[in-house]
């Protein structure tokens, strides 16, 4: 019988929960390294018991650690992320010039054909490649040095590199998105890349239609169709049809079109999930409801699912990298919160439980389905 | 004293045994247990005690200070004999109670977040 495996990224720590098909019983293993920020673990499609983590401290800087039994144990790799040539200098809050500074990985994106080959996308932003599991890394520098790179600006968590997505039917294509640059795609394997920020409006900064500049949140993307991508924006829900040259909103009847997660349905590449958050101050679910938003027409149109979740007094949020999708036949949809939870559906969205309550706040959740 | 071996026995019991003291999360990154002893090649400076341990512990690379500026890391400080010293030059001789072993080089973590 298939099992799950839940990743979960806190901010104390990892922890690993475990079921079988039916999806009703969970093993929490963890805190894997305990009083440190995971911002993300992440399994290699090719040897699912191949695990990256990335383990930062604002007192120690970056550790990635890597595990080669599923999580049981792991071993500390490399952690020199050094930019290339000289790094420059991107805007500061303030508009001013600042310079690059290595902060932490954000994300993790292990290759789909190779388990030794993992992508890092790191604050400030760029996008690192180990191709000797993750001992030693080298920028694709290709990216920040895009001639836009001096206009990118930090969102408010920071400049990062969030959201790394390989298409699996074209080795050479890579999208990325960063917070507050915009998303980034490249034809031949990270050499070069050009903005796909086309149909994206921002009101917030001076000229909403720009090039880059954009804070978006996440991209997801469904694997047999890899060139539409979904794009939960800093207000927005956008959708292109190809490959990110053009995007078109597709919030629809969203109760808000704010928020930071989203993903698509493992079997239905036109059902999408997001988690309506109300801002721009206050980052938490609208009337103190938690819901999550399904649409089953490739957006626009949007029902919400709450059967199981909190509809009263709940006040937490639920971050960029903190919602997947297991590959079951009947898909389980997972998200992890703020305030601790970790929620799972194993029918789609129709249902929800806490598999796990009272975590540290969650910040990334990865699932894997095993055979 | 003759022999092949000498010289090298000689070098070895030359070389000053230091006492390192880690915080909580690095040592648990570097699997050591409380209080431990390095050898360090003389001077003992602060940068050749984290030579050392860094040679030890490759896990601590990038931990304590950067890689490749080797600045020490804002939140971390470096006592011994009751003195800070974490603004003296890395290269710095410490004080010889360090050197000889009978006071450890203490490294913390600013008590500081949540």
């Amino acid at each position: 019988m298939s099992q799950v495996r839940v990743l979960a990224g806190t901010r104390k720590g990892a922890f690993i929960l475990t079921s079988d098909g039916k999806r009703n019983h969970w093993e929490v293993s963890g805190p894997h390294f305990a009083g440190w920020e995971i911002y993300h673990v992440k399994g290699s499609p090719v040897d699912p018991n191949r695990l990256y983590a990335s383990q930062s401290s604002g007192w120690f800087g970056q550790v990635i650690q890597t595990s080669n039994d599923g999580g049981l144990t792991w071993a500390p790799a490399g952690n020199q992320f050094t930019y290339k040539g000289v790094p420059g200098t991107h805007q500061w809050y303030d508009g001013t010039p600042h310079p690059w500074e290595f902060k932490r990985v954000w994300h993790l994106e292990p290759s789909l054909t190779d388990p030794e080959t993992v992508y890092a996308g790191v604050e400030d932003a760029a996008l690192f490649r180990s191709a000797d599991g993750g001992k030693n890394w080298e920028e694709l520098e290709g990216l920040r040095q895009h001639g836009t790179g001096p206009r990118w600006q930090p969102g408010a968590g920071g400049m990062c590199l969030h959201t790394i997505l390989l298409d699996p039917t074209n080795p050479d294509r890579i999208y990325i998105a960063i917070s507050a640059a915009g998303a980034f795609r490249t034809d031949d394997a990270g050499l070069t890349w050009k903005p796909i920020n086309k149909g994206l409006v921002s009101n917030f900064i001076p000229e909403p239609t720009a090039e880059v500049g954009h804070c978006v949140h996440h991209v997801a993307l469904h694997p047999t169709r890899p060139q539409v991508l979904f794009m939960q924006k800093h207000w927005d829900v956008m959708r292109s049809d190809d490959a990110g040259d053009n995007w078109r909103e597709v919030s629809g009847n969203l109760p808000t079109d704010f928020g930071f997660a989203i993903d698509v349905h493992a079997h239905e590449p036109e059902t999408l999930y997001v988690v309506p958050i109300k801002s721009d101050s206050e980052h938490f679910p609208p009337e103190g409801k938690l819901r999550v938003y399904r649409s089953r027409t490739g957006g626009n149109e949007w029902e919400p699912l709450t059967r199981g979740l909190p509809q009263q007094d709940c006040y937490v949020n639920v971050l960029r990298d903190a919602m997947a999708v297991d590959r079951l036949d009947e898909c389980g949809i997972y998200f992890g919160t703020t305030g601790g939870q970790v929620y799972a559906s194993p029918d789609a969205g129709d249902s929800w439980t806490p598999i796990v309550r009272d975590l540290p706040a969650v910040l990334s959740v990865e699932v894997q389905t095993l055979p | 004293m003759t022999g092949p071996g000498a010289p090298i026995q000689d070098e070895a019991a030359r070389r000053p045994q230091v006492r390192v003291l880690l915080p909580y999360h690095l040592r648990t990154l570097a699997q050591v247990q409380g209080e431990f002893e390095i050898e360090v090649a003389a001077p003992v400076t602060v940068r050749s005690i984290l030579d050392a341990l860094e040679a030890l512990y490759p896990m601590l690379r990038g931990t304590i200070r950067d890689q490749v500026t080797l600045e020490r890391r804002p939140f971390l400080r470096f006592f011994a004999c009751e003195e800070d010293l974490s603004h003296d030059s890395p290269d710095a001789p410490l004080p010889e109670a360090v050197a000889t072993g009978k006071e450890p080089l203490l490294i913390l973590g600013a008590i500081a977040g949540g």
